[in-house]
């Protein structure tokens, strides 16, 4: 063991990453220290305690050995090694700080300086700087090389030369990206962005050009800048570049910050911890956490430099009501807006009865408010009309995974992944939507881990640098079930299921039954060829891979949920991992990439309207009775509205009054007409939230939002994993968002007395089992915990059902193909599917009041090129797209990453509007809109819609606010 | 909601249950109305069903006696 340990500080960069082995003791300046094999000798010092000086290494990525700063001495060996690259050995005898190697390290960092302005105190990374710390480190006095009078020069970083010619070596700045700026002459040729790029991100934008004192640091090719290249403004070169060279322009701005708080992105269900840094209140930047587990130091563009949103002009930070939508809107106190509000919900449920109100929780707020919001329906208003945006994303999950595992969650960490051999990818786009799992996956990938996609666009994981699909099955939108289903026909007919899995682990008989029900021969890919598009050998092909590969993991996203049948796809894929033995260990399992950040915690705290918080039904009068004790009122049995419910009982007139927390469902939900027309037919719509968003044309009241940058409390990933929201500045609207819950249930005469979500998440592990031990005490001593905690799992549980199903045994179900009732014919000869791409979250309320928009600034139809030219269209040119339900007008993308016969476009843009286009069918058993696959035609167009002209104007007359009264 | 929209729905999940092993289907289709409809919903169903349910799947009209 190491004789001697000094703590070091959280942030400490060991030089080169960890690594598992059989412990091996060495002697580093006469102290022992005992690593496992392979660490290196630089990061051996390191964990002991003494930092050997380095410049181009840093533990994010592996050593490069280019430097020659971090030198050492070995006893018994020559020469001196770099201590970057040098593994560690038995026995070894290591001498950090000769003589010999001193001078080494003085005289190369005397060469890096003389390229190297002596700018220190005006330079961005002044006191943040890896180049000055080694500078001094060393002992670095003197800089012998300089420019000769009067002569050419050979340097980077000056303009002129002494003959005062303009520097043929010296580079501008490139300021092209929004959020960093590139200044070629600070850079030190390390390699590192390079080298984060790669292995960190694994984009492979970056390269080094040109050779010896030519070599430069280069964005795509030579005529490209950072933002023409194939950069993806992740910021992982930014985090390791050691000097200014790469830096965040706010910290330009506003100088290196003096103060940091451990948090979570509010982006997507990955859920990356970050320290947002701050001076006082002001935040500097945002850096992704070391220590956090799902995002292990990396970060994408949303989640590390789109926070602008927060201090956005456009933010309402003061409550507003109006009589009728067609009013301006009226500033007023508080306690005006809350008792305006309370006194209309109370006359609704009194002239129209209990169940004539509800509310929306958000995905986007914390476990405690979300909480809050299912407590104010069903203890204060009595009913169950509570819903979530999951409704619209990942509501089949919760019911397929429950159905046949017996829990609503996905099984593994993302940890999980660096042990998987063959992924298989289905109705999911990691790089855009979950970028930093994606960045995780392809790591994977180049180490040899196979790959299938399912999707009917060929996404960039099917082939992008460095990564190449085993297969791709692009299937015709609609057809998953009849895939996921051939996939399991090839596995059993072919006799490459794991019986002794299926045997001990899951339901004999029912197996029986399923395995006679796939072996059927309408099953086969041959006979699902003509159906779904997938040719029938690649299919088999894959199944073969998936089956017999190694360590199978499926992750899926809302390309499996949002259909007619997306539950039964989701039991789809449960019955592949039972099938093949994968599900209960390391590098397996069925995961759902959430798309929200607290989509996992929404349901969990009883969003649904069917459900308490854990998930258990309503209809349970034991499980009611532990919330009647807790809350003293009576629960109703009854299951309540769904989204699309309400908005039915809206417009048939006996629902009234809604309450939406941080949802945007005009412009998220489907068929955008039909959730005008509810919202229109309500008497009190309160809209809870950062920006008068689309649905608050609709409002009678607007009670102003809080950041995640203003408020305590938890976000749930889509590991199942709790991590800590924390407060880094006041709320600018006065009010975390619990409070305002809190102060509009007893403005209808509640009497909660929260003063901090602590107690609210006692109240939640109170009354939810599998919350029972959790406690933000615990959070904080284990940086975060995965549900179930409770006594018989006091730590929390990385992966699920290990030794059993949470049911017992896993259900094998039956998954007959149905053909969706949205069918392309004459009129509509196409087929629309929906998504999101990178730079753009959801329906956009924060992204677009970022920078983020010179990377999208708009929405695009991409369609095949065979289908546009049979139009007529080009690209870029304005085109109108319709369906039965609507039309709107956006601009044409030509490309064949869609198959001919289907177009896809995204829904973050309000003057877009995808969902006008979108329609009312659902999914069987959950009623979850089928964004996927919706007929459509595409034509020519001259311009925006009448109904997008009526909409702008309608939306620009409803944002009227009247000037506040003196 | 428009009754066609409801027909859609019930037959939707009747559709599922009736592709799954075993003689109790239509408990089925009514424990899942039972479970997830709320009772207005509900009651437009029945009332549906009582004016002679046309469009509805026969599934549906059997588990319609049963919620």
């Amino acid at each position: 063991m190491k004789d001697m340990i000094i703590p070091w500080d959280e942030d400490t960069d060991f030089g080169t990453p960890a690594k598992e082995g059989k412990p091996v003791t060495l002697t580093i300046d006469g102290f022992d220290v005992t690593v496992p094999e392979g660490t290196s000798v630089m990061r051996a010092a390191s964990e002991a305690g003494m930092q050997i000086p380095k410049l181009c290494a840093t533990d994010s990525i592996e050593a490069f050995g280019s430097c020659r700063l971090c030198v050492v001495e070995i006893e018994g060996r020559r020469g001196t090694p770099a201590s970057c690259t040098t593994p560690v050995a038995d026995g070894m005898v290591v001498h950090t700080q000769s003589s010999k190697v001193k001078k080494i390290r003085k005289g190369v960092m005397e060469l890096y300086i003389s390229d190297h302005p002596l700018d220190c105190l005006t330079c961005s990374a002044n006191g943040d700087c890896e180049l000055q710390d080694m500078a001094g480190m060393v002992g670095l006095r003197d800089v012998r090389y300089e420019a000769p009078e009067g002569a050419g020069l050979a340097n980077h970083f000056q303009t002129r030369t002494g003959a005062g010619e303009a520097n043929p070596e010296w580079r501008p700045v490139d300021a092209s990206n929004p959020y960093f700026s590139f200044d070629p002459s600070k850079c030190i040729v390390c390699s590192r962005c390079v080298r984060a790029c790669e292995e960190v991100q694994g984009t492979f934008a970056l390269t080094i050009e040109g050779r010896g004192f030519d070599s430069r640091v280069s964005a795509g090719t030579s005529l490209d800048d950072f933002l023409s290249s194939d950069c993806v403004s992740c910021g992982a070169c930014v985090q390791a570049c050691p000097t200014a060279t790469l830096q965040e322009k706010s910290v330009i701005e506003l100088g290196t910050p003096e103060r940091s708080v451990v948090t979570t992105c509010a982006y997507c269900g990955v859920g990356c911890s970050f320290k947002a840094e701050l001076n006082g209140d002001e935040l500097v930047r945002m850096v992704p956490y070391k220590h956090g587990k799902a995002n292990r130091g990396h970060s994408c563009v949303k989640g590390r430099f789109a926070y602008g949103y927060a201090s956005h002009t456009d933010r309402i930070l003061n409550p507003m009501i109006r009589d009728s939508v067609d009013q301006p809107w009226k500033e007023v106190s508080w306690d005006e807006a809350l008792g305006f509000a309370a006194s209309k919900l109370k006359g609704i449920q009194k002239e129209h009865g209990r169940r004539s109100i509800g509310v929306i929780t958000s995905s986007r707020c914390t476990n405690e408010e979300t909480f809050l919001v299912q407590k104010l329906a069903r203890g204060v208003f009595l009913n169950n009309n509570t819903d979530t945006c999951a409704r619209v994303c990942h509501s089949p999950t919760g019911y397929g995974l429950g159905q046949t595992f017996g829990t609503s969650a996905g099984t593994q960490d993302f940890d999980s992944v660096e042990k998987t051999d063959v992924v298989l990818v289905i109705g999911a786009n990691p790089t855009d939507g979950h970028p930093v799992f994606a960045s995780r996956l392809k790591k994977r990938l180049r180490q040899g881990a196979k790959l299938i996609v399912v999707d009917p666009r060929r996404i960039d994981l099917v082939k992008s640098a460095h990564i190449k699909a085993a297969h791709h099955l692009p299937l015709r939108p609609g057809t998953n079930v009849a895939v996921v289903t051939s996939l399991a026909h090839v596995i059993v007919t072919e006799g490459l299921m794991d019986e002794a899995y299926i045997r001990e682990r899951c339901d004999w008989d029912e197996f029986q039954d399923y395995a006679a029900f796939v072996s059927d021969p309408r099953h086969s890919p041959e006979a699902t060829e003509m159906l779904t598009g997938v040719p029938a050998e690649e299919l088999r092909k894959a199944a073969r891979l998936f089956a017999t590969g190694g360590n199978g993991a499926i992750y899926y996203g809302l390309g499996v949920t949002e259909h007619s049948q997306g539950s039964t796809t989701v039991m789809g894929l449960a019955n592949l991992a039972m099938m093949t033995g994968n599900v209960g260990r390391n590098g397996v399992g069925v995961n759902p990439l959430r798309g929200q950040n607290n989509v996992q915690g929404s349901c969990d705290m009883g969003s649904f309207p069917h459900e308490l918080p854990g998930y258990r039904h309503v209809k349970l009068p034991e499980v009611r009775e532990i919330f009647e004790q807790a809350w003293g009122v009576e629960i109703d049995p009854e299951p309540g509205l769904r989204i699309n419910n309400m908005l039915d009982a809206a417009v048939d007139g006996s629902f009234k009054g809604i309450y939406i927390q941080g949802e945007d469902i005009l412009q998220s939900d489907p068929d955008t007409k039909h959730v005008a027309a509810g919202l229109a037919a309500m008497e009190c719509v309160i809209v809870h939230d950062l920006f008068l968003n689309e649905t608050a044309n609709y409002a009678h009241v607007f009670l102003p939002g809080s950041t995640f940058l203003e408020k305590d409390g938890t976000f749930t990933n889509a590991e199942r994993r709790i991590n800590m929201v924390r407060k880094v500045m006041a709320p600018r609207n006065g009010y975390a968002d619990w409070e305002v819950t809190q102060l509009l249930a007893n403005a209808m005469g509640a009497g909660w007395d929260y003063t901090h979500p602590r107690e609210i998440m006692a109240e939640i592990a109170a009354t939810t089992p599998s919350f029972a031990g959790v406690t933000y005490d615990l959070i904080e001593e284990k940086g975060s915990i995965q549900w179930p905690c409770n006594e018989a799992h006091p730590e929390g549980t990385p992966l699920m059902h290990v030794d059993a199903f949470v049911r017992g045994k896993g259900r094998f179900i039956v998954t007959e193909y149905v053909a969706t009732d949205e069918k392309t014919g004459p009129r509509f000869p196409l087929l629309l599917t929906t998504g999101r791409i990178l730079s753009q979250y959801n329906v956009g309320a924060q992204t677009r009041r970022t920078e983020n928009v010179v990377w999208h600034d708009q929405d695009v139809l991409e369609i095949h090129p065979h289908d546009a030219e049979n139009r007529g269209l080009k690209d870029g040119d304005w085109i109108r797209l319709a369906s039965r339900s609507g039309e709107t007008t956006l601009r044409a993308k030509v490309t064949d990453r869609v198959s001919p016969g289907v177009v896809y476009t995204t829904f973050h843009h309000p003057d877009t509007q995808a969902n006008v286009i979108t329609t009312d069918f659902s999914d069987w058993a959950t009623n979850c809109p089928e964004y996927k696959v919706t007929a459509v035609q595409v034509s020519a167009s001259n311009g925006p819609s009448e109904w997008q002209e009526d909409y702008s104007a309608q939306a620009e007359r409803s944002r009227r606010i009247l000037p506040a009264a003196e | 909601m428009s009754p066609d929209k409801m027909v859609r729905m019930a037959n939707q999940i009747a559709t599922f249950f009736k592709t799954q092993p075993g003689p109790d289907q239509s408990d089925k289709v009514a424990a899942h109305l039972r479970d997830f409809w709320d009772p207005r919903m509900r009651e437009q169903l029945l009332s549906y069903v009582s004016d002679g349910g046309e469009g509805l799947d026969d599934l549906v009209l059997s588990a319609a006696q049963k919620i």
